[in-house]
């Protein structure tokens, strides 16, 4: 049986725009404060694992090292959309746990500030005779001809999808959940927007993809965020301080989509997040009931409500009766995106997956300020990235 | 030489226009992109299958906001044709949520994507409401 493996230090900077610091300054920013936290520098650290889409191919680790400490460790630069942070995080824990090192680092960050639609076709370059091209012997571009390849389009018909199958999922339901979101977030100085918003301006905002008007879309911005992870024998090396404000690693999984009818058709974010929840409850042997707080995959109000049901926060299809009930805003027996989620704190993608980490661990080491959840014991975070990767991570705090 | 192609080559419009799968021969799986192997049961070979024509409609969007150069609002959505998904837009509709629900019945239809410079016209597809 493999050792536990723990947070020491963890980082997540300020989201929103930071135009004077560039991809390797915010990842910097997060190391060196993930670093800080653990009280250990980079000449302690046997893995880095690094995310970064937007630069995919340049090496952003390497880039990193560069700046903070080029120590001959081996880098892995990952890449797994959404989850890419939570990939990072990922494989860090499994080097620690193959028994390959005792420190392992990971950093995610993303500039996305005004960056728009992050996906979907152009009309523009298209020849101008008819060729079939492609897996679908395609003669023009698809996107807006058969169906949208937009994410706001896609998560709006994953939401419409699950009214379809267990009804109650109205657009105002949808509005509501992101008024719940926009509110937590009035208490998260580090959230890209501190706004409250009220259902009729949600509503009544610039409509993306029905049911997803502006503020129920993730924003777009800046940000980074980096954990330090050790094994549970190094831990014990270390001062009681040290020890006191670690946080258990007591599940981490990572699963992408199996094959189902449809899956090809429409991404089915539900299959592969229900497997990662089982497998991560299974694993830290707590269920959804045992959890204090949970950080997910906002990246449209569409989306929160199917992953109350595939986290297993309600029963099966039962996820509007369980917002109705208040159960998902901070006084409410799950409080759900405290953080303000990814609608209003924001969704730098490759930062997301560890940033939903640093939420929970900062509640369960009682350093949440204003928006502490008193209490905190056991948190879940979780992230998708489409094509699909899902990441759930559970967590504890020190006994 | 015909003077219409298909937008995409699993669309017929010889005869009745239909939409056709790529149909696992071991496990039934249907695919509409040319494929290497069965992503349910790893099997290599496929046969051409029919679709159904109509369908319900499972899931939707209206999308408001796209890329340049992609007309807004349309109507986007999932059809459930005789338990074969389809991804295609909803035509011949309002693109307004009073008019489209899921659940809704809905049949296939051709619409034209434009004619390129040989005069060649380009045939796409979308599902119209069946009542």
């Amino acid at each position: 049986m493999a050792e536990n493996v723990w947070i020491l230090g963890i980082h997540m900077t300020k989201f929103g725009k930071h135009p004077e610091l560039d991809t390797v300054d915010l990842g910097a920013q997060a190391a060196i404060g993930a670093l800080s936290d653990a009280g250990l520098r980079m000449r302690d650290v046997g893995v880095l694992a690094a995310g970064n889409l937007m630069q995919a191919a340049a090496s952003f680790g390497q880039q990193l090292q560069k700046q903070i400490g080029q120590t001959g460790i081996p880098v892995f630069n990952v890449a797994n959309a959404c989850a890419t942070g939570a990939t990072a995080l990922r494989v860090a824990i499994m080097a620690i746990r193959a028994g390959e090192t005792e420190v392992g680092l990971a950093v995610g960050v993303e500039k996305l500030s005004g960056a728009g639609l992050l996906a979907g076709g152009s009309r523009v370059a298209q020849s101008d005779t008819w060729s079939p091209r492609g897996r679908f012997g395609a003669v023009a571009a698809l996107d807006g001809r058969i169906g949208t390849e937009t994410m706001p389009g896609v998560f709006a018909q994953i939401g419409l999808e699950y009214d379809h199958k267990y009804g109650g999922a109205t657009f105002e339901l949808f509005a509501r959940i992101s008024e719940k979101n926009h509110a937590h977030s009035t208490l998260n100085p580090l959230a890209s927007y501190q706004k409250r918003f009220s259902v009729e301006q949600i509503m009544n905002d610039v409509m993306i993809a029905y049911p997803n008007t502006r503020p129920m879309c993730s924003a777009n911005c800046d940000g980074a965020a980096a954990a330090v992870v050790v094994s549970e024998s190094k831990l014990r090396t270390l001062s009681l301080e040290q020890q006191r404000r670690a946080v258990k690693i007591s599940a981490s999984v990572l699963t992408s989509d199996p094959w189902q009818e449809a899956c090809q058709v429409l991404p089915d974010v539900n299959t592969l997040t229900r497997a990662a929840a089982e497998q991560a409850y299974e694993q830290a042997g707590v269920g959804p009931e045992d959890l204090d707080l949970v950080e997910l995959h906002d990246c449209f109000a569409t989306a929160e409500l199917v992953h109350y049901d595939n986290l297993k926060l309600c029963p099966t299809g039962g996820a509007v009766d369980f917002f109705n009930s208040g159960a998902t805003w901070r006084d409410g027996t799950t409080p759900v995106n405290v953080s303000g989620g990814l609608e209003s704190k924001g969704h730098p993608v490759s930062a997301t997956g560890i940033a939903n980490v640093w939420e929970i661990a900062t509640h369960l080491r009682g350093e949440a300020g204003d928006r502490q959840i008193e209490g905190a014991r056991v948190g879940l975070a979780h992230v998708i990235g489409l094509g699909s990767a899902c990441g759930v991570h559970i967590l504890e705090k020190a006994v | 030489m015909s003077n219409r192609v298909p937008l995409v080559d699993y669309l017929v419009l010889d005869g009745e226009p239909h939409l056709t799968a790529r149909e696992c021969t071991r496990c039934g799986a249907r695919y509409f992109d040319r494929r290497n192997a069965c992503a349910a049961c790893e099997a290599d070979t496929f046969h051409t299958v029919d679709v159904a024509t109509e369908g319900e409609l499972r899931a939707f969007t209206i999308v408001s906001f796209a890329a340049p150069g992609i007309p807004v609002p349309f109507v986007a959505g999932v059809v459930d044709c005789a338990g074969t998904s389809v991804r295609a837009n909803v035509v011949n509709v309002p693109a307004d949520p009073r008019h489209v629900r899921v659940g809704m019945k809905v049949r296939l239809a051709t619409v034209t994507v434009g004619v390129d410079a040989a005069g060649v016209e380009a045939v796409g597809f979308g599902f119209e409401p069946a009542s």
